[in-house]
């Protein structure tokens, strides 16, 4: 296989090839484009979808699935603000984190209990507890906006790590926020490769039957994935209220199929077994530069959903159709002969 | 390592063990013994209790009565329990992670046993280097386990076993997959580890194999220990009576001679790149040819390229003298010839879906009028094939993967007879099965061949070639090296002839 085709015959090979196409196609047009505000730009736009696919990566990659992420993290947002108002203490701002991924980590281990305990099916529990916790969440904790957000809160959405000016003269800005990601990034990456609980979290994903033969406890593995795939999603939950100033119960939900397409993108299988941490970010990367300049570029945004289904499909399809072609044409190079 | 029992001492006692299901009694007080390096043969037909014998050793499955001690301490039905005491259970499917690399999963089994938090990724891959050094073999400790041929897989779970210090290693048909100098190779590494006092447990069909590796057998039927002693003590004869109850002859199937008819597919010249390179076989109604050769022989290729599933790139078919060519194997199954794979599991049979639908699924159009299907003519068909075929069940309602693999075997064969094939070319038509069973396939295939059907046998079973054929044709690196009639060669010219060029 030369270079070209190689690149193309991973998922991630296409959608970084894809990336910098598009990037190319931009700058043409737009100048402005390559300039370190649209990174900046960038990074500050896919904060919250980063967060929720670095959870969604770990579940993908244990086998299951987990739709029910942007519910939890709506969820916790919203109650950890009821919470502090409610108690009406100062507390520093990360605590409103630590309530937020208990919350998380609590609705979290809902899902835990029904798949790893009753062994139910991933994608129709958390179908169900999506609509479940939304639901509770509108029924129960309210449907009106916060938007007086404690002081603490204005206070750290205003604490800026970059900001520089772009091409057009306005001020564009790296929230401290972005700092969640980082630690949430480091923390997984952690967690996926250097303990045997994230070893065993691919073991399971490779195949279920051989992990529970050498003793790998599945049950309690499966609970503790949901648990922190919560606990990831209540922290991108309250990295949204940091980011909008103002809890929108009616937020979040909505984007997860966005997230998991990020994380498919990014390399993780649907089948289980697969699935990093970088390959996760980059899928994330493209995902929201296509969203964010198309929106720039004044395409409807419906173009967006059609974009990001061909690249889905591409993605995971063409490394199919060349292996196959790659397989065929290197089988018609031999000389017909046996061996 | 904890080697202070000496050989007289069992390392591992089952006593007085019994189990049922419901009403059906699958164990009734057996009694094993295991000695430090020892290999014991646990031989026994599918059904006679061999694999729920394996489930309460490794803990996987609870007793009903009776005791399991290692080393003189009782186990619990906990697997936990039987890995860290050094019991390794080696399934058939080898039960590794096709996702992780060849040392993770070496390792993986010592991480668990020892409690880890850390991931020691180094201490780990320096653990699986040494082990495959151990047994003088050569993987790609990095490379993915989804990669490997199936006797490194089989490989790496040995080593797994060993990196964690087993003891004692039961290995459930181990050979069931692997050609002749594969097995040639494990048993191999089977004596080396034997000399470093690892005890083995090992369950096989295979009687050769028995004699070959074995110190002594227990032969297990219906539930119980029918006899057990020092391999010495027995002959194949002998042996194949006890697992059977019955004396069978692994002599040549008696048979009528059919008269010279002209054949039904005669290809000529036929090659197909990096698979196989000129070759003429003609296949003729009322008789039975095989092709014997060793995996990678290209002989698995051949008869999936006559049935239409690959494409050749030279040569030509005939069919009843017409030149033809098959772009899928749509065009072969319309052609009236019928292919059983050589994995029915995955490759034949809806393991889920009953015996009935398993029989009649490719043969719909026989029950159908003006494009409804008949349900009393399909069950009437399927309770005529279970009969024909004398498959074991009570009716043809229940799911496939209840049967035997013998039964299985069959449901696949009633599939492909129902379309009443002109040829019908099977692929390893015995692999897992157990002897009785097998007999029973060949004297159906011989009274199939009689019939009017022309049947290829593909096989890397020398025994199955001889007491099955008419005529066998050896394939050595995809090409027909030798032909013989199967009535007059001898087990060891066609062995010979087999491995001719694998030795180089």
């Amino acid at each position: 296989m030369n270079a070209l085709a190689r690149i193309f015959a991973t998922p991630q090979g296409i959608v970084f090839f894809v990336a910098v196409l598009f990037a190319l196609v931009l700058g043409l047009i737009n100048p402005a484009f390559f300039t370190p505000a649209t990174l900046i730009d960038l990074a500050r736009n896919g904060l919250v979808t980063g967060i929720f696919a670095l959870g969604v990566m770990m579940v993908l990659a244990s086998g299951g699935i987990d739709v029910s992420h942007t519910a939890i993290g709506a969820f916790a947002m919203y109650a950890t603000m009821k919470i502090v108002l409610g108690i009406d203490l100062d507390l520093p701002i990360i605590a409103y984190f630590v309530i937020a991924a208990i919350i998380g980590a609590g609705l979290g281990l809902i899902n835990g209990v029904l798949i790893g305990g009753l062994g139910l099916n991933t994608l129709i529990v958390t179908l169900g507890t999506l609509s479940f916790f939304r639901g509770a969440l509108l029924t129960f904790l309210g449907t009106t906006y916060i938007t007086s957000v404690p002081r603490e809160v204005i206070n750290f959405s205003r604490t800026i790590l970059i900001r520089i000016e772009n091409a057009v003269g306005q001020m564009v800005s790296l929230p401290a926020s972005f700092l969640v990601l980082v630690a949430v990034t480091i923390v997984l990456a952690i967690i996926m490769n250097f303990t045997v609980f994230g070893r065993k979290v691919y073991a399971i994903g490779g195949s279920e039957e051989a992990a529970q033969r050498i003793g790998i406890r599945i049950r309690r593995v499966k609970v503790l994935i949901y648990v922190i795939a919560g606990a990831i999603a209540g922290l991108a939950g309250m990295t949204h209220v940091t980011l909008s100033r103002m809890a929108n119960p009616f937020d979040l939900v909505g984007m997860e199929l966005n997230v998991i397409a990020a994380v498919v993108l990014g390399g993780a299988r649907i089948t289980g077994g697969h699935g990093t941490v970088l390959g996760t970010l980059l899928g994330v990367f493209v995902i929201t530069m296509i969203n964010t300049t198309l929106l720039m570029a004044g395409v409807p945004s419906y173009w967006q959903k059609f974009v990001i289904g061909c690249l889905i499909i591409v993605g995971t399809g063409l490394p199919i159709v060349i292996d196959r072609l790659a397989r065929h044409r290197q089988r018609m190079k031999r000389p017909l002969e046996a061996g | 390592m904890n080697d202070e029992a000496s050989g007289s001492t069992p390392i591992l006692q089952m006593r007085n063990i019994s189990k049922a299901y419901g009403p059906v009694r699958v164990l009734e007080d057996v009694n094993l013994e295991l000695s430090t390096g020892e290999v014991r043969c646990l031989a026994g037909e599918n059904g006679s209790g061999k694999s729920t014998l394996i489930k309460i050793l490794s803990g996987v499955v609870s007793a009903d009565a009776g005791q399991v001690s290692l080393n003189g301490r009782q186990l619990g039905d906990d697997p936990m329990g039987a890995i860290t005491a050094g019991l390794s259970v080696i399934y058939q499917d080898f039960s590794l992670f096709p996702n992780l690399s060849v040392w993770e999963n070496i390792g993986f089994l010592t991480s668990v046993t020892s409690g880890d938090v850390v991931h020691r990724r180094s201490v780990r891959r320096k653990l699986a280097i040494e082990t495959l050094k151990r047994m003088q073999v050569e993987i790609d400790p990095d490379a993915p386990v989804e990669l490997l041929p199936v006797a490194s897989k089989q490989l790496v779970a040995i080593a797994r076993a060993l990196a964690n210090k087993a003891r004692i290693i039961v290995m459930d048909e181990p050979t069931t997959a692997l050609t002749r100098s594969e097995v040639a190779h494990l048993l191999d590494i089977v004596g080396t580890l034997k000399k470093e006092g690892v005890s083995f447990l090992f369950v096989s069909h295979k009687i050769e194999e028995v004699f070959a590796v074995c110190d002594t057998v227990t032969v297990l039927r219906d539930g119980a220990v029918v006899v057990e002693g020092p391999i010495g003590e027995f002959d194949a004869g002998r042996l194949v009576e006890a697992m059977t109850g019955r004396s069978v002859d692994s002599q040549r199937l008696p048979r009528e001679e059919s008269s010279v008819q002209r054949p039904f597919l005669a290809a000529s010249g036929l090659g197909r790149r990096g698979n196989f390179v000129d070759v003429d076989l003609e296949l003729r109604p009322g008789e039975i040819v095989s092709v014997v050769g060793l995996l990678g022989s290209g002989r698995t290729e051949l008869a999936q390229t006559l049935f239409g599933y690959m494409q050749p790139d030279a040569g030509r078919i005939e069919l009843d003298g017409e030149a033809v060519t098959f772009k899928s194997q749509h065009d072969a199954i319309e052609r009236g010839i019928a292919y059983v794979p050589e994995d029915r599991l995955t490759e034949g049979l809806f393991l889920n879906q009953p015996i009935r639908d398993n029989i009649t699924v490719s043969s719909l159009e026989k029950s159908t009028k003006l494009g409804i299907v008949s349900a009393t003519s399909l069950l009437q068909r399927a309770r005529n094939a279970v009969k024909n075929l004398r498959i074991k069940t009570p009716d043809v309602t229940p799911a496939v993967a209840t049967l035997s693999g013998g039964n299985q075997q069959r449901v696949v064969l009633a599939r492909w007879m129902e379309r009443d094939p002109r040829l019908l070319i099977l692929n390893g038509p015995t692999v897992g099965v157990d002897v009785g069973s097998k007999r029973e396939i060949h004297e159906l295939l011989v009274s199939l061949s009689r019939s009017g059907t022309a049947v290829m046998v593909v096989t890397d079973d020398i025994p199955e070639a001889l007491a099955l054929s008419d005529r066998i044709l050896v394939m050595v690196r995809g090409r027909i090296t030798a032909g013989f009639d199967a009535a007059t060669v001898d087990e060891d010219t066609l062995y010979n002839e087999v491995i001719r060029e694998d030795r180089a």
